[in-house]
């Protein structure tokens, strides 16, 4: 046994956030951590790497009783954390990211720089990657910086590795380089912490899984003798077959007849990024895209909402022409835009609940350039209550909510402008399960209502079961399109792979 | 250490008030007559300048930028009042001639405004630099248009502005007070609040949700120039005299310490204009604390970088609660 916690406790105020909370890991071995938002997978890491001091409880690492008192000492204890957030600085050289604190000397205080490259490029050949690393870090992609982070914190001679969502920037080759370190850290005898929200992932690098709920250790596993569906009702404390009547989204349930056309793309291009691009959306109906990341998806839905100039093509709305110039004209065509970066591009931390989710409403909330507070107010009430947004009130600050909950304000700052085309871009990403129902019920209500959405999505079963066509993406240009019903994920993967459709 | 953070936290919040009240409390026991009407009036009368600009800088700090440009628009907007109620134009036509000297700078001041936001939202030239420009340039036109000399004058009306009273309190003061109140207002209850407070809280949230981006910085900058120039005719009022090169010398530090100590955040996203207020009385105050106790000036530069160190410090405090 590496590493064992038992008996965890940790309050908050005094409510708490984990109660007798037991994680147990085997030398080498690679142990998925499972639960929804709130569970208490980050607390109970904090508590390991010192972050948090526990309440009560006992660590035992190593066979050692411990109790690091920083993130510094549990590094240099033999556990290395890669956090969500890249801790890196964007414009130092690659190499002085990856030798950060730990640079070869010469004469006791001058960087051996030649040593120093030669390190960081050996680090990083492992990960496949041959970059120039005397280049600013920042210069290159959120991949290859995701993973430089992974390669320094695994050149750090850990003895455990904390790896938290480490995939959720990385497209399916480079989650396959990782996948092969992961592997290759465990032939050595290092053990992994694998945190993530993709339960398929699972299937390919780990031995076993603790499932957490509500602060507590409800169930560990061996991956393989357990299906997905067991694993989400483990964590949402939920009969799996009752999960299994209703599928596996809440997206789809029928393809009714669709409508009048709302929107048509005509080989649409804003740059080398987005080339050709054609689609069209009808009242009442889910056009997902698809393709692989860098493939064009959220261009093409920054082209339709007035982000990114359009360099050619057409755009017509309901028949008629139009080029958007801005999101402010695309709003006042009925168009709404739930960006794919809650934090970057969606909250707006400081401001309250209720300042976020009128955001976009204010133009028709306003008279004379005055707000109509009352007005303001009852809406506000009305979303929280209709989408079950979990606040202890309007005036919170949004960047305490939950991730499910801030994603929720969001959805209903588009759903309050009372859009025609809701353009969705990855909207259950980052939200634990019970959140991504919800909103998936949300999404489907709205399409029943003769909302037309455009739905962008990592998750295969979202577009699979929810969309009723689906409009592949490569290399910036439409290149095909698959109908519902009878799109299945082979179809789907297939047509990502080749970019078209395999003759049946 | 929970009940550290908690106290700091605390402290942070009313860390102006708590200030204040030391300095009051301070006087009181020791700087001679400072319980007198006439202490108060003084302090009032020179505190609006800070405090007027320090406003208009809180809703430009407020998107996330700064203008280092108050002190040169209140020299240009001083400057020129003389020259246009001095004018033949002016003699002739007092009445006339009065109003020119008040609409004509404050409009030459919105310019300035409309140039320093333009630059910053259609160029993208940051802030700290856009502003410079005028910081350099805005003075020395002044300096040109008054061929660098002190103009005195004798205009009662005009010298209203710096040395009237409303119910025996300077009327400058009351001016203060007014425009907070309108500017508060238009903080918490108009779109261009809100969206104020949202540029400067996360930009490509605001302007991905339609927000005006663009139109509301080139507002704050255009707000705070009107302000700046709005103090350069008062202080020329103060004086009956311009003085190009020395109006609103050093103001931008003034109104900016001013600002941070009432709580705006450099980042934005904030805009406390009652803080601002705070901040301007707590600067005056120490001014005028030390110079009624018969310390020197430069010590009292000394002291304000303290205040601003202190309360630099307490809103890392604050910020502690959101990590």
């Amino acid at each position: 046994m590496l590493l064992s916690m038992t008996g965890i406790e940790k309050n908050f105020g005094g409510v708490p956030a984990l109660s007798n909370t037991t994680l147990e890991l085997r030398s080498g071995e690679v142990h998925a951590l499972i639960g929804q938002n709130g569970a208490g997978k980050s607390t109970l890491i904090k508590v390991l790497t010192g972050i948090y001091d526990r309440d009560a409880g006992e660590v035992v690492f190593g066979n050692t009783a411990c109790n690091f008192s920083s993130p510094g000492d549990a590094q240099v204890g033999g556990i290395a954390t890669i956090y969500q957030e890249l801790n890196l600085v964007p414009l130092r050289s690659v190499t002085e990211n990856v030798m950060m604190g730990y640079e070869p000397k010469r004469l006791g205080y001058f960087i051996d720089w030649k040593e120093a490259h030669k390190r960081t490029r050996s680090i990083l050949s492992r990960f496949n990657i041959d970059i120039d690393v005397t280049e600013q870090l920042g210069k290159f992609s959120t991949a290859i910086q995701q993973l430089v982070a992974i390669a320094r914190a695994v050149s750090l001679e850990a003895k455990l590795v904390i790896m938290d969502e480490p995939t959720s920037s990385l497209d399916a080759s480079e989650i396959e380089t990782l996948f092969g370190v992961v592997r290759d850290l465990k032939s050595s005898g290092v053990s992994v912490l694998y945190v993530s929200h993709f339960l398929d992932e699972l299937y390919e690098i780990c031995d076993r899984v603790t499932v957490m709920r509500d602060g507590q250790t409800v169930a560990v596993h061996k991956v393989h003798d357990k299906s997905k569906l067991d694993l989400i009702g483990d964590m949402l404390g939920r009969d799996v077959g009752e999960i299994e009547k209703e599928g596996m989204t809440q997206l789809g349930h029928g393809f009714a007849d669709t409508g009048e056309l709302l929107l048509e793309a005509n080989n649409v291009s804003t740059g080398p990024r987005l080339k050709r691009f054609n689609l069209s959306l009808h009242r009442g109906e889910i056009v997902g895209l698809g393709g692989l990341l860098g493939a064009g998806r959220t261009e093409a839905a920054r082209a339709m909402f007035g982000v990114d100039p359009l360099v050619s093509g057409k755009l017509q709305i309901s028949g008629q022409d139009w080029t958007p110039l801005s999101p402010t004209e695309a709003i006042e065509k009925g168009l709404a835009f739930l960006t794919e970066d809650r934090k970057v591009e969606g909250i707006i931390p400081a401001m309250s609940v209720r300042e976020n989710l009128t955001l976009a409403l204010l133009p028709s909330l306003s008279r004379g350039g005055q707000i109509d507070r009352a007005r303001e107010k009852q809406i506000v009430q009305q979303y929280i209550d209709d989408l079950g947004i979990k606040t202890t009130g309007m005036e919170q600050p949004i960047r305490e909510l939950s991730g499910g909950n801030q994603q929720k304000v969001l959805l209903a700052r588009w759903l309050i402008t009372d859009p025609d085309i809701l353009i969705l871009d990855e909207p259950t990403r980052g939200v634990d399960v019970g959140a991504k129902r919800e909103i998936q019920i949300i999404i489907r209500n709205f399409v029943e209502k003769g909302v037309g959405v455009i739905l962008i999505s990592s998750e295969f079963e979202e577009i699979v079961e929810g969309a009723n066509r689906i409009i592949v993406l490569h290399e910036g240009e439409s290149v095909a399109e698959l109908s519902n019903p009878g799109i299945t994920e082979a179809a789907l993967v297939n047509a990502l792979a080749h970019g078209r459709v395999e003759a049946a | 250490m929970e009940y550290g953070i908690t106290s700091l936290r605390r402290l942070g919040k009313h860390g102006g008030l708590i200030a204040l009240a030391i300095l009051l409390l301070f006087n009181i026991l020791i700087t001679p007559n400072f319980l007198q009407l006439q202490t108060l009036s003084v302090n009032i009368s020179q505190v609006a300048t800070i405090a007027i600009v320090a406003m208009g800088m809180t809703l430009v700090i407020a998107t996330g930028g700064i203008d280092l440009s108050v002190g040169a628009v209140m020299a240009l907007s001083g400057a020129l009042a003389p020259l246009i109620f001095g004018s033949q134009f002016g003699t002739d036509y007092p009445t006339l001639g009065l109003m020119a000297a008040l609409c004509v700078p404050m409009i030459i001041a919105m310019l300035c405004g409309w140039f320093n936001g333009a630059i910053v939202a259609y160029i993208g030239v940051q802030p700290i630099i856009a502003t410079l420009i005028l910081f350099i340039s805005g003075r020395g036109i002044a300096q040109v248009l008054t061929n660098g000399n002190l103009q005195t004058f004798q205009n009662p009306a005009f010298s209203y502005l710096g040395t009237g009273k409303v119910l025996g309190l300077p009327f400058q003061g009351w001016l203060a007070l007014v425009i907070a109140i309108i500017l508060s207002l238009v903080i918490s209850r108009t779109t261009f609040g809100r969206y104020l407070l949202a540029v400067g809280g996360n930009e490509r949230a605001a302007s991905l949700s339609g927000g005006p981006v663009h139109k509301v910085k080139i507002g704050a900058y255009i707000v705070c120039s009107a302000l700046a120039g709005l103090a350069g005719l008062v202080v020329v009022a103060i004086n009956s005299a311009s003085d190009a090169a020395r109006n609103g010398e050093l103001m931008e530090l003034d109104a900016i310490a001013a600002a941070v100590v009432g709580g705006a955040l450099l980042q934005g996203g904030r805009a406390p204009i009652f803080g601002a207020i705070l901040g301007a009385v707590i600067i005056q105050l120490v001014k005028y604390t030390l110079l009624a106790n018969g310390i020197e000036d430069e010590y009292a530069l000394i002291a304000k970088a303290f205040i601003i160190l202190a309360a630099v410090y307490l809103q890392m405090g604050r910020r502690v609660k959101h990590a």
